[in-house]
């Protein structure tokens, strides 16, 4: 009997929450679900739009928000500080970040910190530095928080983490859309696309779904070849070097003869 | 136009890379360097994964090569005894060099090791070329000096198991070019570069072979040498990149035979003191990155470390 009330009493508790979580859902709406690298790939814009579908009115109170993040792969990096010793510049100590997405972007309606507060942003990993993963620096290193901030700052740096504040337009708290540009020097593998809905800093309802970027074509042929055939691609890449060396030879020969 | 190169995995300017290729084959085939210790910086320095930049390198060293070399067995300045002597000793030594590579990496430190190598040996040969060859561009111009010296007859000339190289006009010994042919190699593979730029020097001044046939011989050597770095790093590492090497090559051996050209019409001392000044310049821009505080302290590396 206990039981059975300790039980009711749990799904008392359960019910709101998800009845509130579902009660305003993203309906997405993608331009590509699916990147395909080519050999004259040079960035791609993948525009993120979507509405937000509700059986209830619109609550009062604070306006929604919306954030969108696409991130791509993630996998450890070692990261090493350089230190002057006996006047050079060497590497000294280096840091293992567990995991860093290989891209990194978040779009948001409002400044960021206006749309999630930093509770929520930590349970939900949006913000750059939470999708980050470090644990386990040395003790005897100084500063280690400042590998996991080099992290962020080179791959900023290479356009391939950014924040952009204030790019998701949203209309009548209903219909949003965002552009996220990836730049060429991507990665292949899944991304996750995770768009949150967000009132009071509270995030109300997540949608979760993956681009899948690839290389095809020539692209795919010679990266699965240098993998699959080491051997026979390597003496195709000789092949092409002695004939190219040949055929310059050849062709400037007869230039020079006639 | 951009290219996606799909081992390197970025996308750079095809034009670029044309551009690049060509001028640096002009370089090889002017001083019959492979142009490796130019081109790997310049590829580090247009965003090419390191890794990816010295295996794809080799590859296109091997183009340039042979398109310069053809041009010079047509004019026969290949000496083809002492180019399989030294490679003889470049094959031990590139395998030797690869041992030590591997066990410093395990040591770590592998990339500050290559940048001393580089510094270093660029510094001594570069600056005993512009020397020595400002030295013979004096005396070529003194008007009635007396003729320069062939060739000193010293401890190299006192070894055994002499051997004559008829197109060099030498009689020496096989010791001393099996010795450069090996430590050229285990340079190389260190350095990551065909290590035309140590050779070239090695063989006017230590052999005492006459400039025209040292060039020839040189890039024959290379060929060799950088095929088998090429087939290492392909079957290892998986970084040769055969696109960007096309991209690379097709300037490259473009740029190498008119540099063949150039280089013939040229006397022997201003070739030299080029050649000099190039690397003595590649070796001050070196040795700043070590001196001078970088502007970014920190790097990234895959884990595991390559």
């Amino acid at each position: 009997m206990r039981v059975l009330t300790s039980l009711a009493f749990l799904a008392a508790l359960i019910v709101p929450a998800s009845t509130q979580a579902t009660e305003e859902q993203v309906v997405l709406g993608l331009s590509r679900d699916r990147v395909a690298i080519t050999a004259n790939f040079d960035g791609s814009d993948i525009l993120i739009f979507g509405a937000i579908k509700r059986e209830t009115p619109i609550p009062d109170g604070d306006p929604l928000q919306v954030i969108v993040s696409v991130s791509g792969p993630s996998a450890p990096v070692l990261v090493r500080r350089k230190e002057k010793k006996l006047g050079i510049w060497v590497n000294a100590d280096s840091v293992l970040v567990d995991s860093a997405p290989s891209f990194y972007a978040v779009a948001t309606s409002s400044p960021f910190h206006e749309a999630i507060s930093d509770t929520e942003d930590l349970r939900h990993k949006i913000s750059i530095k939470r999708a980050i993963r470090s644990v386990g620096a040395d003790m005897n290193i100084q500063n280690a928080q400042e590998f996991a901030e080099a992290v962020v700052r080179i791959r900023a740096n290479e356009r391939l983490y950014s924040i952009r504040e204030n790019t998701v337009a949203v209309d009548e708290q209903t219909l949003f859309r965002t552009e996220i540009d990836m730049p060429a020097n991507l990665t292949e593998g899944n991304y996750s696309a995770r768009i949150f809905l967000t009132r009071g800093g509270k995030v109300v309802s997540t949608y979760q779904t993956t681009i899948d970027v690839q290389k095809v074509g020539l692209e795919r042929f010679l990266f699965n070849l240098s993998r699959q055939q080491p051997i026979v691609y390597g003496l195709m890449s000789l092949a092409i070097a002695i004939a190219a060396g040949w055929g310059a030879s050849a062709a400037f020969r007869a230039l020079r003869g006639t | 136009m951009q290219i996606y190169l799909p081992i390197a995995e970025v996308s750079v300017n095809a034009f670029l890379l044309l551009g690049l290729g060509g001028m640096v084959g002009i370089l090889s085939g002017m001083f019959g360097v492979g142009g490796g210790f130019l081109m790997t910086p310049l590829l580090f320095f247009i965003g090419i994964p390191p890794a990816v930049a010295v295996a794809t390198e080799a590859n296109q060293i091997v183009a340039s090569s042979f398109s310069g070399v053809l041009a010079h067995f047509r004019r026969r300045t290949v000496d083809l005894k002492m180019g399989t002597i030294l490679l003889i000793g470049g094959l031990i030594g590139a395998a030797l060099g690869l041992v030590l590579f591997n066990h410093l990496k395990s040591l770590g430190q592998v990339d500050l090791l290559v940048k001393l190598c580089y510094v270093v040996f660029l510094g001594v040969i570069g600056g005993l070329m512009f020397v020595e060859s400002l030295n013979a561009i004096r005396k070529s111009r003194r008007p009635g000096g007396a003729p320069p010296k062939r060739r000193q007859r010293g401890w190299i000339h006192a070894m055994p198991l002499k051997m004559r190289f008829r197109t060099s006009g030498l009689y020496i010994s096989v010791i001393p070019p099996l010795a450069v042919g090996l430590l050229v190699g285990v340079l190389s593979a260190i350095m990551g570069v065909g290590g035309g730029f140590i050779m070239v020097p090695a063989m006017i001044y230590l052999l005492g072979m006459p400039t025209k046939v040292v060039v020839g011989t040189s890039l024959f050597q290379i060929i060799f040498v950088t095929a088998f770095t090429t087939m290492l790093h392909a079957t290892t590492n998986y970084t040769v990149d055969v696109v960007l090497a096309v991209l690379l090559l097709v300037g490259g051996v473009i740029g190498a035979q008119i540099g063949t050209v150039i280089g013939s019409k040229m006397k022997a001392e201003q070739l030299r003191i080029l050649l000099a000044g190039l690397v003595l310049a590649v070796c001050g821009k070196l040795a700043l990155d070590l001196l001078l505080m970088p502007s970014e302290l920190y790097s990234l590396g895959p884990a595991g470390g390559h």
